[in-house]
């Protein structure tokens, strides 16, 4: 008997690899190479993720694809790409498209993990994409960014910042590298005498936090600032700053530099009113959202000042914010505009480049290469934002300081 | 069992792999080759090893092991790190990922008698609470360590790069949380399947060995096993030893597939661990084909469903608590049981009244 049940699990198995291939030929078929455009039908079927299937039109549709954590603990930023992509890719299918072509979006989940951004990577591969925007966050974009060099693909990551993100030749962002914002606000601070005496509190578990005080601590050091204190925390003990602040406070800390994510920040700025410190707080653009932490007294936010290249609340994104919330109920965040901002510049090195959407991925890649660096835009999250062959961003990072419980640009 | 009977069902475990890689060659040639499923071959192969190996520590010896991840990340980091630091002394990819296998199944086998030899003399679930911790003590310390690699040799630190304290030659290899970045993609289907084989014959061969007969009289009866003179702890620690070693090299296989390796919760943590018991448990316990095809299932039932994704979670918990139920609970076993009596009676008819 247990023969028998050999044979049916082995039969089991065959049948479901079959099954897949199967499925995979039906795909394979609609993926020729020139096809493109006339695989509407499935691309709806496919778009179940929230993407949305564009009209036909005369020159095609562009296949853009989108990889983001949509569920788990970092699903808030993948979400707000995939919402930031979505409405910049109506907006301009609604204004004629690119060069008369639609642009078609299909967002796949990776749940803030390389392995399945790969596999989310995969997945859009089969579905035809010819440009993809992701990967969110900063270990799955170094694992997509390896597979898209290999196939040469172009990819533009809203918010990789990690530096590794953005190494291969076809990929491009547009927030900035941690190290690039860890030096900015040294300079900033050092520029604008905003103190010498400067206390550290950062996360040592993440990545995004320790690359940028690393590169705060070495351009410090230029900007004659002193690091009276250095502190960090980990996941597991982010809910008590007490030890971090009274050490800050000892040291005669004229400035507290926080390049963490808001949650964090919204309890160390309790404990420190709590302690009767009041140093200048600087962030970095982990820091936007703070006005929006639930139970939060934002008047303890008062004069906090951050690095940011978004605000919600500024003259030049009203227009951007207010269909956000038309669209989707809530208030956008950086992340929803650096994917608007990303598929404006694709439009723009589209154009730029001239390419047609019945042209292959690698060819596209090519011509998007070199147009990349010849555009320049006014987004939301930078005026006159260029890209350098290295695929790093050349925008000013905007000051914001927090003043009657709004940003207040500097 | 005998000999025959065997031999026969080992050769369909083995032919059930050899088949699905002949079939991958045949789609592959045909053009019937989605990219996903080209990109989920390795972790596909990955995920079996580490279902077989488990299967080896939960099934075979009885001990519930929940620290595999555990084994897994030493693996990887110890194999990743070799075929970082050997870039320029060893150009030729193939023997250095062959070589970071070897490094990394030690590595993770030598973590594995170390947690074995005082906690395997011990009776009851202790080992479960151990590697419990292991597996998170792991984590935390390699999202501590930094590396680096200069002329004058490795500099180590457990604050930042900038107190490795390198000169302008320095590369930083394990760089804290962010881990270990640009591991080559050594990884292919063809090896990783050589590996299953491998994993395979070391298992099978030990279960039905002299060796492995004295494993499971430990799992069955330990009072009867140690009366006969057989000595527990070095059976123990055997079977746990080789079920960390075949963990580490499906640490290193999953290294060598992505070009970032980083220790967190989602990847090396509690959550991989029960993962990979839940294949062994849904294959069944002490059944190495069952667990094998069970990981497989599962880690390509998410990817088949995506649509299906915010779930995914939720049908684990579920297919786990009914297993259980199934397998264990003594009302379920009886059900079975009549169940299993009645289609027999059915055969035995259906084949008489066919006569």
């Amino acid at each position: 008997m247990r023969k028998f049940f050999g044979f049916g699990m082995a039969a089991i198995l065959a049948a479901s690899l079959t099954a897949c291939g199967g499925g995979s030929s039906a795909d394979s078929t609609t993926a020729a190479p020139a096809a493109g455009n006339d695989t509407t039908t499935e691309a709806a079927a496919d778009n179940s993720n929230g993407g949305e299937a564009a009209p036909e039109a005369a020159g095609g549709a562009f296949k853009l694809g989108v990889v983001g954590p949509l569920t788990g603990p970092a699903a808030a930023y993948g979400i707000a790409v995939q919402n930031g992509v979505d409405l910049a890719v109506k907006e301009i299918n609604a204004a004629g498209g690119v060069n008369g072509a639609m642009l078609e979006m299909n967002s796949q989940d990776d749940e803030h993990d390389p392995e399945k951004s790969v596999n989310a990577y995969n997945t859009l591969k089969d579905w035809n994409m010819q440009m993809l925007v992701g990967a969110v966050t900063s270990k799955p974009c170094i694992a997509v960014a390896a597979e898209s060099s290999n196939d040469n693909l172009f990819q533009i990551t809203p918010s990789g910042s990690a530096v590794e993100c953005a190494a291969p030749d076809n990929v491009f962002r547009v927030c900035f590298a941690d190290p690039a914002q860890g030096t900015a606000s040294a300079k900033y601070i050092g520029e604008n005498k905003l103190g010498t005496k400067i206390a550290i509190i950062y996360d040592s578990s993440t990545e995004y936090s320790s690359g940028i005080r690393e590169a705060f601590v070495a351009e410090a050091a230029n900007e004659g600032l002193e690091i009276v204190a250095d502190e960090a925390f980990t996941a597991d003990t982010n809910t008590d700053f007490s030890v971090q602040l009274d050490k800050a406070k000892d040291a005669g800390a004229e400035l507290v530099f926080l390049p963490i994510y808001y949650q964090e920040a919204s309890v160390i700025l309790k404990q420190a009113s709590d302690k009767e410190f009041a140093p200048v707080f600087f962030g970095v653009d982990g820091m936007d959202g703070i006005l929006s932490v639930k139970n939060f007294d934002t008047s303890l936010a008062e004069g906090v000042m951050l690095l940011t290249p978004f605000s919600a609340t500024e003259e030049g994104s009203k227009a951007f914010t207010d269909a956000y919330v038309a669209a989707y109920g809530i208030e956008p965040n950086q992340f929803a505009a650096d994917a608007y901002d990303a598929v404006y510049a694709i439009k723009a090195a589209a154009e730029q480049a001239g390419i047609t959407p019945d042209m292959d991925a690698s060819a596209i890649c090519d011509a998007m290469k070199v147009a990349m660096t010849e555009i320049s835009i006014d987004g939301l999250t930078g005026e006159g934002m260029t890209w350098d062959a290295a695929g790093e961003t050349g925008k000013a990072p905007k000051a914001v300081k927090i003043v009657n419980g709004v940003y207040e640009m500097q | 069992m005998n000999k025959n009977k065997v031999r026969i069902q080992n050769g369909i475990t083995y032919g059930i792999v050899v088949g699905c890689w002949l079939l991958v060659q045949l789609m592959d040639k045909t053009g019937h080759m989605t990219s996903l499923l080209r990109g989920i071959l390795v972790p596909l192969c990955m995920y079996s090893i580490l279902a077989i190996s488990l299967n080896l520590t939960v099934g075979i010896l009885g001990e519930l092991s929940l620290g595999h991840a555990g084994f897994m990340c030493v693996g990887a980091f110890s194999g990743a790190f070799f075929t970082k630091c050997m870039e320029s002394v060893l150009p030729n990819l193939q023997l250095r990922f062959f070589l970071a296998i070897l490094i990394g199944a030690a590595v993770a086998g030598i973590c594995g008698i170390l947690i074995g030899i005082p906690v395997l003399r011990l009776k009851g679930d202790y080992l479960a609470i151990v590697t419990l911790a292991f597996g998170e003590i792991i984590k935390n310390l390699i999202n501590v360590m930094y590396i680096g690699l200069d002329k004058s040799g490795f500099h180590f630190s457990i604050k930042d790069t900038m107190s490795l304290g390198m000169d302008e030659t320095g590369v930083v290899i394990i760089k804290g949380a962010q881990g270990i970045t640009g591991t080559p993609k050594a990884a292919t289907f063809l090896i990783a399947t050589i590996l299953l084989l491998i994993t395979l014959f070391i298992v099978l061969n030990l279960i039905h060995s002299r060796t492995g007969r004295a494993i499971m009289s430990i799992r069955d009866n330990r009072i009867a096993a140690e009366s006969i003179g057989i000595n527990i702890t070095k059976y123990k620690l055997m079977a746990f030893a080789i079920s960390a070693v075949l963990a580490g090299v499906a640490g290193v296989l999953y290294a060598h597939n992505l070009s970032t390796l980083a220790a967190t919760p989602k990847n090396f943590g509690y959550n991989m661990s029960i993962m990979i018991l839940v294949f062994v448990v849904l294959g069944g316990l002490g059944n190495i084909r069952g667990s094998m095809i069970a990981a497989v299932v599962l880690t390509l039932l998410p990817e088949l469903l995506r649509g299906l994704n915010d779930y995914r979670m939720l049908i684990y918990a579920i297919v786990l608590i009914v297993m259980m139920l199934f397998n264990s609970s003594p009302k379920a076993i009886e059900v079975r049981s009549v169940l299993w009596e009645r289609f027999h009676k059915r055969k035995d008819t259906g084949a008489k009244e066919a006569a």
